[in-house]
């Protein structure tokens, strides 16, 4: 690259100029995270559920629960996902309906999370009876990552080579057996890729379980799937709004054990993927 | 050619990728435990042929196929045919060779596993892989994984593949266009020995290797098939034109 | 070996079964999907119809004041949508250059190993929740707003903006930069081949040839943004005024939706018409969405 001209100068400058704008605020969020929360940091923090108010205490309930809704919200997504995905990338070809449902996943995914929480509410909690609850939570999330690991299984079943395909159908395997025993195991960590990425993305969100799950203040763990829960995101949320006087560290603390496990999840997911490339051997 | 020995009976085929017919009113009749190949330039449809006959091309959007093709008396385009019983029926050996990314082993007896034979198994592995003149140079690393066995090594690994699925009939669509000389060779050795037991049918652009281990010819142009007999007499005297051109050499 | 004309294995037959079954729960958790977009349009609708049996629809689209608890309540989308405009509209003023800058720089200055060490950055951006977004809003850029623009408080419709911004950056950094990235190699050296630099390339060939790709993707950060709900309930002041400049408290649909449930009566007028704001917001939402993939798609068969 040879800029010609103060336009030209002028022009890169702008590029160089937009990338350190994009990331310098990533690394000064973290910084202020950091440098702010960590003397919150304890084991007894992390292990022992809130005292006074939330104003003492740990944070333990809301990490739990933050914990189960994860595993729940993937536990219902992961299988339909993929099955979904399977249609489109094994069974749909590339006609009307296929195009179909990619409009569908696409506009799910578009969905602003609020209105997950508003359908979660009015279809899980109200007209399915099950209540604000642990399930009904698990439930809504699941549906808003549902695009998220689709997409992704999706791409990673079509990156296995046809002739994969085609050397077991040619042994007389069926189309089921082929997809089981060839298809999905090459393309299981691309899947779980997905898997992962929607993890973090059910992890930190707040508008889906506002009204489905999320408890105040409840310094327990479920009992039940029909429990309400205390969540991670929700419980920033609520400390930094709608209680005074909460320490600022509780404050900076509790907002970086939240982005320390997203980012956690999410490095983990790339990792795996930037694995995947390498060694990827087809 | 007599009737009694004919495996094969393909009448009037035509074939469509969409509007592109690739396959124009193909007849012809194979026989029983011999080795018929298939010559012809490139993109004149002998994989398309080959593959019709196991039905590979099911799998390919907006293909047709008109006419019929029996295989052991039945239409295999007929409606409650089984396409996988057909295909454990036929095998194939594809022009790339396709191991999965699994074990030498686990290559080897995926076909009789989808199958549900799981006793055996050490028989089989050993027997197919001896048969494919595999086995001195793998027995230690059945384990280890069959992708990083050489381009020679893993055909042959996908020729004991197809072995061990047991399927009397066996398509390879140039089965040595991506080796060397001696694993070509080898090939060949492998083939005649298979003749006893299977029929074989082979595309190649190797005329030589056609001449050396075919009893049957046919020669495809543009979808045609021009000409079908005899190996010795198609390499010999020919009877058409454009058949002596093409194994003469000078063709386009 | 069986020949063909063996009457059918044994084993088949079972095996057929499960296949068919198998196919069938397939084809279902596919159709799942479209059933599922539906369902959602379907529980909006059912428990926002109500709200206009008592309160007509024209209020509702064009009055100009919420007071969902007074007596009589109104509810008035018209400072709610704007709310919402103003502050998606600021975000795109401040995302879109960025974005799209930094989506060039990426797709055809960047060397490789910056590329690969900021792209995780953008990701990483995309991963964290917006209620850290908010709160970061809420504590740091509040404050500096406040008394940048000497302001009774600092949660305006600016406020949001900026921190709104930044949640739509990974949007559009990424799909901007596969657009330019898929755009044929054969055009670039083409044009450098002709004696053209490398800015002129990158501005008069790569750009243009990638701007549905573009548009598309700044479509859908529009998309996210509009529908964003914890930053702007914690940052922008939650006053349903119509904003006269950006440095006003505003208070958005999702915002509203997100403070008012909770305390709103199971199927009263109030719970009726905060549904209604979430139907607006799915008909917005699913009209930019759908409109972005359309032009994906056709960027897609288009470009290669
Ligand atoms: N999937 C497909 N879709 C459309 N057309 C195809 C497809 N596969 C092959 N064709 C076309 O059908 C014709 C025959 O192709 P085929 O692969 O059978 O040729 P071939 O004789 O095997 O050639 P080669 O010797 O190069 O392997 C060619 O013109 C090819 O372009
Ligand atoms: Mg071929």
């Amino acid at each position: 690259m040879r800029p010609r001209g103060i336009g030209e100068w002028l022009a890169y400058g702008l590029l160089y100029l937009s990338i350190v704008l994009v990331t310098l605020p990533v690394a000064a969020v973290l910084f202020i995270l950091v440098s702010r929360g960590y003397s919150a940091i304890s084991w007894e923090f992390l292990t022992a559920m809130p005292r006074m108010g939330m104003r003492a205490g740990g944070i333990f309930p809301a990490i739990m629960g933050t914990l189960l809704l994860v595993l729940g919200t993937v536990a219902i997504a992961l299988p339909l996902g993929v099955m979904a995905a399977i249609y489109l990338s094994e069974y749909a070809g590339r006609g009307r309906l296929n195009r179909l449902i990619h409009l569908a996943i696409v506009n799910l995914a578009g969905v602003p999370s609020v209105v997950y929480g508003l359908f979660g509410l009015g279809a899980f909690v109200l007209f399915l009876k099950i209540g604000v609850s642990l399930l009904a939570g698990c439930l809504t999330l699941a549906l808003m990552i549902l695009p998220v690991i689709i997409t992704a299984s999706e791409e990673a079943l079509q990156a296995v080579p046809q002739s994969f395909r085609e050397a077991s159908l040619a042994l007389g395997a069926t189309r089921w057996k082929t997809i089981w025993n060839v298809v999905l195991p090459s393309a299981l960590p691309g899947i779980l890729t997905g898997a992962i990425l929607g993890v973090g993305r059910a992890a930190g969100e707040t508008a889906p379980i506002l009204f489905t799950a999320a408890a105040f203040f409840l310094p327990r763990l479920p009992k039940s799937i029909f429990d309400q829960v205390m969540a991670l995101p929700y419980h920033l949320y609520i400390i930094a709004t709608q209680v005074p006087n909460i320490p600022q560290n509780v404050q900076y603390g509790t907002a970086l054990v939240l982005v320390a496990l997203v980012l956690l999840v999410n490095a983990s997911a790339i990792i795996l993927r930037s694995y995947i490339r390498r060694r990827r051997s087809w | 050619m007599e009737k009694t020995a004919c495996i094969i009976d393909v009448a009037r085929l035509n074939f469509y990728y969409g509007k592109f017919q690739a396959l124009k009113n193909i007849s012809l009749q194979l026989e029983s435990k011999k080795i018929t190949a298939f010559i012809g330039p490139s993109g004149c449809g002998k994989s398309t042929f080959l593959r019709t006959l196991n039905r590979m091309n099911d799998l390919i959007a907006g293909a047709r196929v008109e006419g019929k093709v029996l295989i052991d008396g039945r239409d295999i385009y007929a409606q409650d045919m089984d396409v996988v019983e057909l295909r454990r029926r036929v095998g194939m050996v594809f022009q790339r060779p396709n191991p999965f990314p699994m074990s030498i082993f686990d290559n080897i007896t995926y076909a009789p596993r989808m199958q549900g034979q799981h006793k055996g198994l050490d028989d089989l592995v050993e027997r197919t892989l001896v048969r494919a003149a595999l086995w001195d140079e793998v027995r230690d690393k059945l384990k280890s994984s069959a992708l990083s066995l050489s381009g020679g090594q893993q055909q042959r690994l996908c020729i004991a593949r197809a072995l061990a699925a047991d399927p009397g009939i066996l398509l390879m669509d140039e089965p040595c266009s991506a080796l060397d000389p001696v694993s070509t060779l080898r090939i060949e050795e492998l083939m005649q020995d298979l003749k006893n037991e299977y029929t074989i049918i082979i595309v190649t652009h190797n005329m030589q290797q056609a001449a050396r281990v075919s009893d049957y010819t046919g020669f495809f142009l543009s979808g045609e098939l021009i000409e079908f007999g005899d190996s010795n007499k198609i390499f010999t005297k020919p009877d058409d034109k454009r058949t002596e051109d093409y194994i003469t050499g000078r063709f386009g | 070996m069986f020949p063909l004309n063996n009457p059918t294995q044994k084993g088949r037959r079972s095996e057929r079964w499960s296949e068919w079954a198998i196919e069938r729960i397939i084809l279902a958790s596919g159709l799942l999907t479209i059933v599922f977009i539906l369902l959602i349009f379907t529980f909006l609708l059912k428990d926002s119809l109500p709200l206009f049996k008592v309160y007509p629809l024209k209020a509702f689209l064009t009055g100009r004041d919420w007071y969902p608890i007074s007596d009589p309540a109104r509810f008035g989308l018209v400072p709610l949508l704007a709310g919402s405009l103003a502050v998606t509209l600021g975000s795109v003023i401040i995302a879109v250059p960025l974005g799209v800058a930094a989506a060039i720089y990426l797709a055809e200055v960047a060397r490789p190993s910056i590329r690969e060490s900021v792209k995780p950055v953008v990701e990483m951006l995309a991963a964290i929740p917006s209620v850290v977004f908010g709160f970061i809003g809420l504590l740091i850029l509040a404050p500096y707003i406040k008394s940048l623009f000497d302001l009774p408080t600092g949660l305006t419709a600016l406020t949001g903006s900026i921190m709104l911004a930044f949640m739509a950056l990974p949007t559009i950094i990424s799909i901007s930069e596969d657009a330019i990235s898929a755009v044929p190699r054969e055009y670039r050296e083409a044009s450098l081949a002709l004696g053209a630099t490398q800015w002129q390339t990158i501005s008069r060939v790569m750009v243009p040839a990638a701007l549905s790709g573009i548009t598309a993707a700044v479509m859908l950060g529009i998309g996210r943004v509009i529908g964003e709900t914890m930053t702007v309930l914690m940052v922008t002041g939650n006053a349903a005024l119509i904003p006269h400049s950006i440095t006003q408290p505003v208070r958005t649909m999702t915002a509203t939706i997100a403070a008012e449930m909770g305390e709103a009566v199971q199927y009263s007028e109030h719970y009726f018409a905060l549904f209604s704001i979430g139907a607006v917001l799915f008909v917005i939402t699913f009209a930019i969405n759908f409109t972005a993939d359309i032009v994906l798609h056709r960027f897609r068969r288009v470009g290669r």
